[in-house]
C-alpha cells in the first residue's frame, strides 16, 4: 500500500509496541508484579526508570502488566460488542419490519441510561472479575456498534445494486457477505479503533474508582488509584499511566483516521 | 460607442483537485473564453456536464464556488474590472447590478424566513428604494411571473409552494434590485416539462419587460435557442462555437454543436404489433404499504416481443410503481401479470429462477447500481455464473463477448466501476441484463442522468441489440424525444392512470386528450420561436373554449 | 391543536415513557445475577440467619413485579427508601449532594457552553487554517485522555506545583459563593476540558453544515456583508443543531461528573453512587441510577422539542 501518511506510520508504530509489549510482559519486564524491591514511592533512579510506587514495587514492571490487563480487557470487550453490534445490526437491517423495530427500541432504551451509570448499576451486585467486566463492557458498548452497523447496512441495503442482487434471486447469505458486507467493512473497521479507544478508557475509569480490576493485578486505571494520594506530595507517578493511555489513544485514533479517509477517498471520484 | 454591459476577455480558471494518494495539483477548468454582452440582450452558454458554464457565469460576479479561483483575464462591468474590486465593491456589485438565479430555488431559498423578506432583502440592503416599495415592486414581479395570490405570496415559507413557484420567486428575487445583468444558472432543470414552459414563458416575458441583460445556462440546447440573442457552446471549459442563436441553430460550423443540434433526432421505425406478448398487465393496481392511496388504478398494458413500449410521464405519475409491480417487488392488490403465456407470482419470492432471469432491470444511476467492490468482470459474469453454471475460462469469455457487445472490449474486464465514465457505466448494467439472455428488460430512465450525447450513444446501442437478441424494452422516461427515438407503443401516465395507450403513430398523431396534448406541446424544439408559437396557440385556444 | 403542540406533547410522553422503562432496566439490572443479592451482599460466609434478614429487609421473598412496583410507588411519592449500609433515608443523604452535584455542573456548563460555541465559531471562520488546526489537534488528545487523568494532571500542575486553588474541592453551606467558587474552580476546570472538546468538534460540524447550504450562498451572492450571512441567514438555521450539541454535551457531563467528584472528594451525588457501590448498598445505587438517567433523558427530550421547535417545516405547516 503506497502512500501511508507519516501520521498513521506513527500510530501503527505505537499501537504495535504497546501490543507487543502486552503480549511480552513477563519476558521485558524487569521485577515481579507484586515484588516489593525499594523505598516508598522512590525517584526515578537506573534500577526502577519510572520509581517506585506506594508500597514499594517497581512502577515500570506495574506499567507493562498493567497495560497487559488494561489492553486484554479491552480487546476483548471490543470483539464482543463488534461480533454482538453488527451480526444484530446487520440481520436489523436485512430482515426489516417488526424484528427490526423490536431491536432498535430495545436499544434505545438501553442508550437511554448513561453508560457507566448502568455499568455501576450492574456492577454493584456482581462479582467484580475480568470475565464479567469484559461481558458487561463489551454488551454495554454493542449498542453504539448496533447503531453504526444497522444505519450503515440500511444505506446498502437500498442501493439499487442490492436490489439488483434480489431481482437475480440471490440468497440472503450472498446478499450479506458479497454485496452488504464488503461495502460496510471500511467504516467498521474505523469504528472498531473509537471503540477500542473507548474501552480502553472505561476499563480504567472503572478501576480508578476501584470497581474494575482488584488488586493486587495491575491496570492503568488501578495505578492511577494506588498513586494518587502522592499527587498532594507532588510525587507524580500516579500521572505515568495518563502518559500511556493518551499515547496509546492517540496512536489508535490515528490509524482510524487514516482507514476512514482510505475509505472515503475510494467512494468519491474516479480512480483513474 | 460605450463599453458594453459585460465583456470577459481571456478569461482563465483554476480548481484544486484532490486525486487519491496523490498530493494534490492544479487543474484548469475554464481557458480562452471571451465574450460581450451589450445592455437588454441574453446570452445562452451551454454545454454538457463538466463544460464549466456556470463557473464561467459566476464569473460575472467574481464569484467562485468551493475553491475555484479565477487566475487570468478581465471582467468588465460597464468598463471596470470586478476581478480587482476589494471587498465593498464586490457587495455593492453582487445584488445590485448583477444578480443570480440558482438551478434548485428549493435549496437556494433560506427555509427559516418568509419569502418577501428574502426577495427584497438585496434591493433594501443596497438602499435601492424603501420597504414599502421593494415590497411593492416583489408583487408587480409576483404578477408578471405568472404567482397565484401575488398580494399575499410573499407572505409564505419557502416550504410552503410549489417547486415551480418557488423557482419563479427565484427569479423574482433576482430582478427585484432592478439589475442590469442577471445570471440564469440551469433555472428550469429541475422541473417538470409541462412545469418548464410556463416558468421559461414567464423568465422571458420578465427580461424583455425589464430590458435587463442576461447569461442563460443550461444543458439543452433547445430551451436556450427560446430565450438568447447569442449563444456560446462550451465543452471541457473551452469555446467551441460563439455567434447569433440564429446561425448555432440553423448554421453550425462545429461537428460538436451539429452533434449537439441533431441529438434526440434518432428516428425509429416502428414494429407492427404482431399479438404475441411477452409481457402482459391486466388491471393492475397498486399501492405502497401503509399508505392510504392507490398508486395505480387499473393499469392495463401489453408489450410484444422483441419490441418497445414506452411508459412516459411525469414525477408522480406512477410509472416507476408500475416497473416495480412488475419485476415483483411490489405485489398489486389487485390485477395480475403474465409472461410469457404464464402468470406470474405476484411478489418476487414467488417467482422461479427461470422468470427471475427472462426479466431482467436496468436503472436510472448506473453508479449506485453496481456494487463498487465488484470489478467489471465480477459484476457481468455472476449472472452468467448463477443462471447458467458458467465458470473459469467459459465464464470469462462470455463476458469478454458481453464487453464486445456493449462496444468496451475485453480491457474494461478488471476495472472497478469508480474507473468508468457515466455512459461506460450504464453500458455495463447493460451487459450485466442481456448475460441473462432476458426476454424482456425493464429500462427505468436509463438514459436521464447522462449527458444528452451520451445518452443518445446509449439509444443508439440498445436499438442495435434489440435487433440481434430480439429482446423487448419496457421503456421507463419522462422524455418524449427518448420515447420518438426508441418506442415502438407507447403508455402515456398521468396521475397513476394510463390516459393514451397505442402504437407510436396513433399516440403522436391528432386528435389528442387535453394531457397528452399539454405533454406534447411542452417539450421544447430545437428551433427560435418556438415558444412564442406555443404561447399563442394556448392563449388562441382557451379563448376559444 | 397546532401540530408542533401535537409532537412536543408526544415527545414529552415519549420521555415519561422511556424514563419509566428505564427504572425497570435499572430495577432489573440489580437482579440479573443468577444467584442471590443478599448473598453476594453478605459474602460467602454469612450465616443463615443473617441472609434470612437480610432478604426480608430487601423484600426478596416477593415476587420482582410486586417488588418493583413497591420501589416505583415509593419513588413516585419521594420515598427513595432506606440505605441498607447505614439505615438513613435516602432521599434525605441525597438531596444536599444532588444540589451540590448541580451546582458543579452548572457552573461547568456555564463556562463551556460559550466558550465551545465561540471556540467553534472561531474553527469554522479560520477553516483549515491554523487556529483549526490546533482546536482540533486539542481536540484529539483530550478525548484520548480520561476524565480522572484531565483532573490529576491538572490537580498536580496547578494546585501542587503552581499552589492556586486547593486539591481537594470540601464545600460547605458556610461558605460565600465567591469561596465555594473558588474551591469548585479545578473541577470546574477539567469538565470543561472534557466536554469543550466534543462541543466545538460537533458545533464547528454544524455550523459548517449551514453554510455550505445553497442558500448561503444566495445570501452571499446578495452582496450582503458576512455578519448579515452569519446572523440572518446561517444562524436560524444553525440554533436547532447547536442546541442540540449543547444538550448531548451536558448529557455527557452527567457522567463525567461522577468520575470527576471521586478525583476532587466533591461531596455530590457521583461520589456517593461510587461509594455505595463498592458497599453493595443496592437501594442506593437503584435511587441513584435513577436520578442519573432522569437527568439524561431529560436533557434528550429538551434537545429533541428545541429542534421540533426551531423546524420552519413543522412551525408553519402547509
Amino acid at each position: 500500500m503506497r502512500g501511508i501518511p507519516v501520521s498513521a506510520l506513527i500510530g501503527l508504530f505505537f499501537t504495535g509496541l504497546y501490543f507487543l509489549g502486552a503480549i511480552f510482559a513477563p519476558f521485558i519486564a524487569p521485577y515481579g508484579l507484586s515484588e516489593i524491591v525499594g523505598d516508598v514511592w522512590e525517584p526515578s533512579s537506573s534500577r526502577h526508570l519510572l520509581g517506585t510506587d506506594s508500597i514499594g514495587r517497581d512502577l515500570l514492571t506495574r506499567m507493562i502488566y498493567g497495560g497487559r490487563t488494561t489492553i486484554f480487557i479491552a480487546t476483548m470487550a471490543t470483539i464482543l460488542s463488534f461480533v454482538t453490534g453488527s451480526v444484530l445490526g446487520f440481520l436489523a437491517a436485512v430482515l426489516g419490519g417488526w424484528m427490526d423495530q423490536l431491536m432498535s427500541r430495545l436499544i434505545d432504551l438501553l442508550m437511554s441510561i448513561p453508560t457507566l451509570i448502568f455499568a455501576l448499576v450492574v456492577l454493584s451486585v456482581m462479582p467484580v472479575t475480568v470475565p464479567v467486566l469484559i461481558v458487561v463492557m463489551g454488551l454495554l458498548d454493542s449498542t453504539r456498534v448496533y447503531r453504526l452497523a444497522r444505519a450503515v447496512a440500511v444505506d446498502i441495503n437500498v442501493m439499487d445494486f442490492v436490489e439488483a442482487a434480489r431481482l437475480r434471486g440471490e440468497g440472503r447469505g450472498w446478499i450479506i457477505f458479497r454485496e452488504i458486507l464488503p461495502n460496510a467493512l471500511s467504516p467498521l473497521v474505523a469504528e472498531m479503533g473509537l471503540r477500542f479507544i473507548f474501552a480502553v478508557l472505561f476499563v480504567s475509569t472503572l478501576s480508578f474508582l476501584g470497581l474494575g480490576v482488584q488488586p493486587p493485578a495491575a491496570d492503568w486505571g488501578g495505578i492511577v488509584k494506588e498513586n494518587k494520594d502522592g499527587i498532594v506530595y507532588g510525587i507524580p507517578a500516579a500521572l505515568v499511566p495518563a502518559f500511556a493511555i493518551a499515547t496509546l489513544a492517540i496512536s489508535v485514533n490515528l490509524v482510524a483516521d487514516w482507514i476512514l479517509n482510505r475509505t472515503t477517498s475510494l467512494k468519491g471520484g474516479r480512480g483513474g | 460607442m460605450a463599453d458594453p454591459l459585460l465583456k470577459v476577455t481571456d478569461l482563465k480558471i483554476e480548481a484544486t483537485a484532490y486525486p487519491p494518494g496523490e498530493p494534490p495539483q492544479d487543474i484548469t477548468i475554464v481557458e480562452d473564453i471571451s465574450f460581450a454582452l451589450e445592455k437588454g440582450r441574453v446570452l445562452g452558454l451551454i454545454g454538457e456536464s463538466g463544460a464549466g458554464k456556470s463557473t464561467i457565469g459566476l464569473s460575472a460576479m467574481a464569484y467562485g464556488r468551493g475553491g475555484v479561483r479565477i487566475t487570468g483575464g478581465e471582467v468588465l462591468v460597464n468598463g471596470r474590472d470586478i476581478l480587482k474590486l476589494g471587498v465593498s465593491g464586490l457587495k455593492r456589485l453582487r445584488g445590485a447590478e448583477v444578480t443570480y438565479v440558482a438551478q434548485s430555488a428549493a435549496a437556494a431559498f433560506n427555509p427559516a424566513r418568509k419569502i418577501m423578506e428574502q426577495v427584497t432583502e438585496a434591493t433594501l440592503a443596497h438602499g435601492r428604494t424603501s420597504k414599502r416599495k421593494a415590497a411593492a415592486r416583489a408583487v408587480s414581479l409576483f404578477a408578471k411571473l405568472g404567482l397565484p395570490d401575488p398580494e399575499n405570496f410573499g407572505n409564505r415559507y419557502p416550504h410552503q409552494v410549489s417547486g415551480g413557484q418557488l423557482q419563479r420567486a427565484m427569479t423574482a428575487l433576482a430582478l427585484c434590485p432592478e439589475p442590469e445583468l442577471v445570471i440564469f444558472d440551469e433555472p428550469t432543470t429541475a422541473l417538470d416539462v409541462t412545469t418548464q414552459i410556463d416558468v421559461l414563458a414567464a423568465i422571458k416575458d420578465a427580461i424583455r419587460d425589464t430590458g435587463v441583460a442576461a447569461l442563460y445556462i443550461t444543458h439543452d440546447l433547445a430551451v436556450v435557442a427560446q430565450v438568447s440573442d447569442e449563444i456560446m457552446v462550451l465543452r471541457d471549459g473551452h469555446r467551441i462555437e460563439y455567434g447569433a442563436a440564429d446561425q448555432i441553430i440553423n448554421d453550425p460550423q462545429e461537428d460538436y454543436t451539429r452533434a449537439l443540434v441533431s441529438v434526440r433526432s434518432i428516428d425509429h421505425e416502428e414494429k407492427q404489433p404482431t399479438d404475441d406478448p411477452v409481457m402482459q398487465a391486466s388491471n393492475v393496481t397498486a399501492r405502497y404499504k401503509g399508505t392510504k392511496f392507490d398508486v395505480l388504478h387499473d393499469i392495463s398494458v401489453a408489450l410484444d416481443a422483441g419490441q418497445t413500449l414506452a411508459v412516459v410521464g411525469e414525477s408522480g405519475s406512477g410509472k416507476s410503481t408500475l416497473a416495480r409491480v412488475i419485476t415483483g417487488l411490489l405485489p398489486p392488490s389487485r390485477g395480475q401479470i403474465s409472461f410469457a403465456g404464464r402468470r406470474l407470482s405476484a411478489d418476487l419470492a414467488g417467482r422461479s429462477r427461470e422468470d427471475l432471469r427472462e426479466l431482467q432491470m436496468i436503472y436510472q444511476m448506473a453508479d449506485v447500481a453496481m456494487n463498487p467492490r465488484q470489478t467489471v468482470g465480477t459484476i457481468i459474469g455472476r449472472p452468467l455464473e448463477f443462471y447458467f453454471g458458467h465458470r473459469g475460462a467459459e465464464k470469462r469469455r462470455r463476458v469478454i463477448e458481453l464487453l464486445d457487445k456493449i462496444e468496451l472490449g475485453a480491457g474494461y474486464i478488471d476495472r472497478y466501476p469508480a474507473e468508468l465514465s457515466g455512459g461506460q457505466k450504464q453500458r455495463v448494467c447493460i451487459a450485466r441484463a442481456l448475460a441473462a439472455e432476458p426476454r424482456l428488460i425493464i429500462c427505468d430512465e436509463v438514459t436521464s442522468a447522462l449527458d444528452p450525447l451520451v445518452a443518445d450513444g446509449i439509444l443508439k446501442l440498445l436499438l442495435e441489440l434489440q435487433k440481434i437478441e430480439n429482446v423487448a424494452y419496457l421503456f421507463i422516461t419522462h422524455d418524449l424525444a427518448t420515447v420518438r427515438a426508441i418506442a415502438d407503443s407507447i403508455a402515456v401516465m398521468y396521475q397513476g392512470r394510463v390516459v393514451r395507450y397505442g402504437t407510436k403513430s396513433q399516440v403522436l398523431s391528432p386528435p389528442f386528450d387535453d394531457y397528452t396534448d399539454l405533454l406534447l406541446s411542452s417539450v421544447p424544439e430545437m428551433k427560435l420561436g418556438w415558444l412564442e408559437e406555443v404561447i399563442a396557440h394556448r392563449k388562441m385556444e382557451s379563448a376559444g373554449h | 391543536m397546532h401540530p408542533v403542540l401535537i409532537l412536543v406533547v408526544q415527545r414529552i410522553a415519549l420521555g415519561l415513557l422511556l424514563l419509566v422503562a428505564a427504572s425497570i432496566l435499572i430495577f432489573a439490572g440489580t437482579m440479573i445475577l443468577p444467584g442471590d443479592v443478599a448473598q453476594s451482599i453478605l459474602g460467602q460466609s454469612a450465616t443463615p440467619e443473617a441472609l434470612a434478614n437480610l432478604r426480608a429487609e430487601l423484600g426478596l421473598n416477593e415476587p420482582p413485579v410486586t417488588r418493583y412496583f413497591n420501589w416505583l410507588f415509593g419513588v413516585v411519592q419521594g420515598d427513595l427508601g432506606t440505605a441498607l449500609t447505614n439505615g438513613q433515608d435516602i432521599a434525605t443523604s441525597m438531596g444536599r449532594r444532588l444540589s451540590n452535584t448541580l451546582f458543579l455542573a452548572f457552573w461547568a456548563a456555564a463556562v463551556a457552553v460559550p466558550l465551545a460555541i465561540f471556540l467553534g465559531l472561531v474553527a469554522v471562520l479560520y477553516r483549515d487554517r491554523w487556529p483549526d488546526k490546533l482546536i482540533s489537534g486539542v481536540t484529539l488528545a483530550s478525548i484520548s485522555i480520561p476524565e480522572f487523568l484531565i483532573g490529576y494532571v491538572l490537580m498536580y500542575f496547578v494546585a501542587v506545583q503552581l499552589g492556586w486553588f486547593s486539591t481537594v474541592a470540601m464545600i460547605s453551606d458556610s461558605m460565600s459563593l465567591l469561596e465555594k467558587l473558588s474551591v469548585i474552580a479545578l473541577p470546574v476546570a477539567v469538565l470543561t476540558l472534557v466536554v469543550l472538546a466534543h462541543m466545538m468538534r460537533m458545533t464547528r460540524a454544524a455550523i459548517l453544515n449551514v453554510m455550505q447550504s445553497a442558500y448561503i450562498e444566495t445570501a452571499e451572492l446578495k452582496g450582503l456583508s458576512a455578519f448579515t450571512v452569519i446572523f440572518r441567514h446561517a444562524f436560524p438555521n444553525a440554533i436547532a443543531p447547536i442546541v442540540n450539541v449543547v444538550m448531548i454535551n451536558l448529557a455527557y457531563l452527567v457522567v463525567g461528573v461522577v468520575v470527576i467528584e471521586v478525583v476532587f472528594v466533591y461531596p455530590g451525588m457521583g461520589q456517593y453512587l461510587v461509594d455505595h457501590v463498592s458497599k453493595r448498598d443496592v437501594p442506593v445505587v437503584q435511587a441513584c441510577g435513577l436520578v442519573f438517567a432522569a437527568v439524561y433523558i431529560g436533557l434528550n427530550m429538551v434537545a429533541d422539542i428545541v429542534s421540533i421547535l426551531a423546524n420552519p417545516r413543522l412551525r408553519h405547516p402547509k
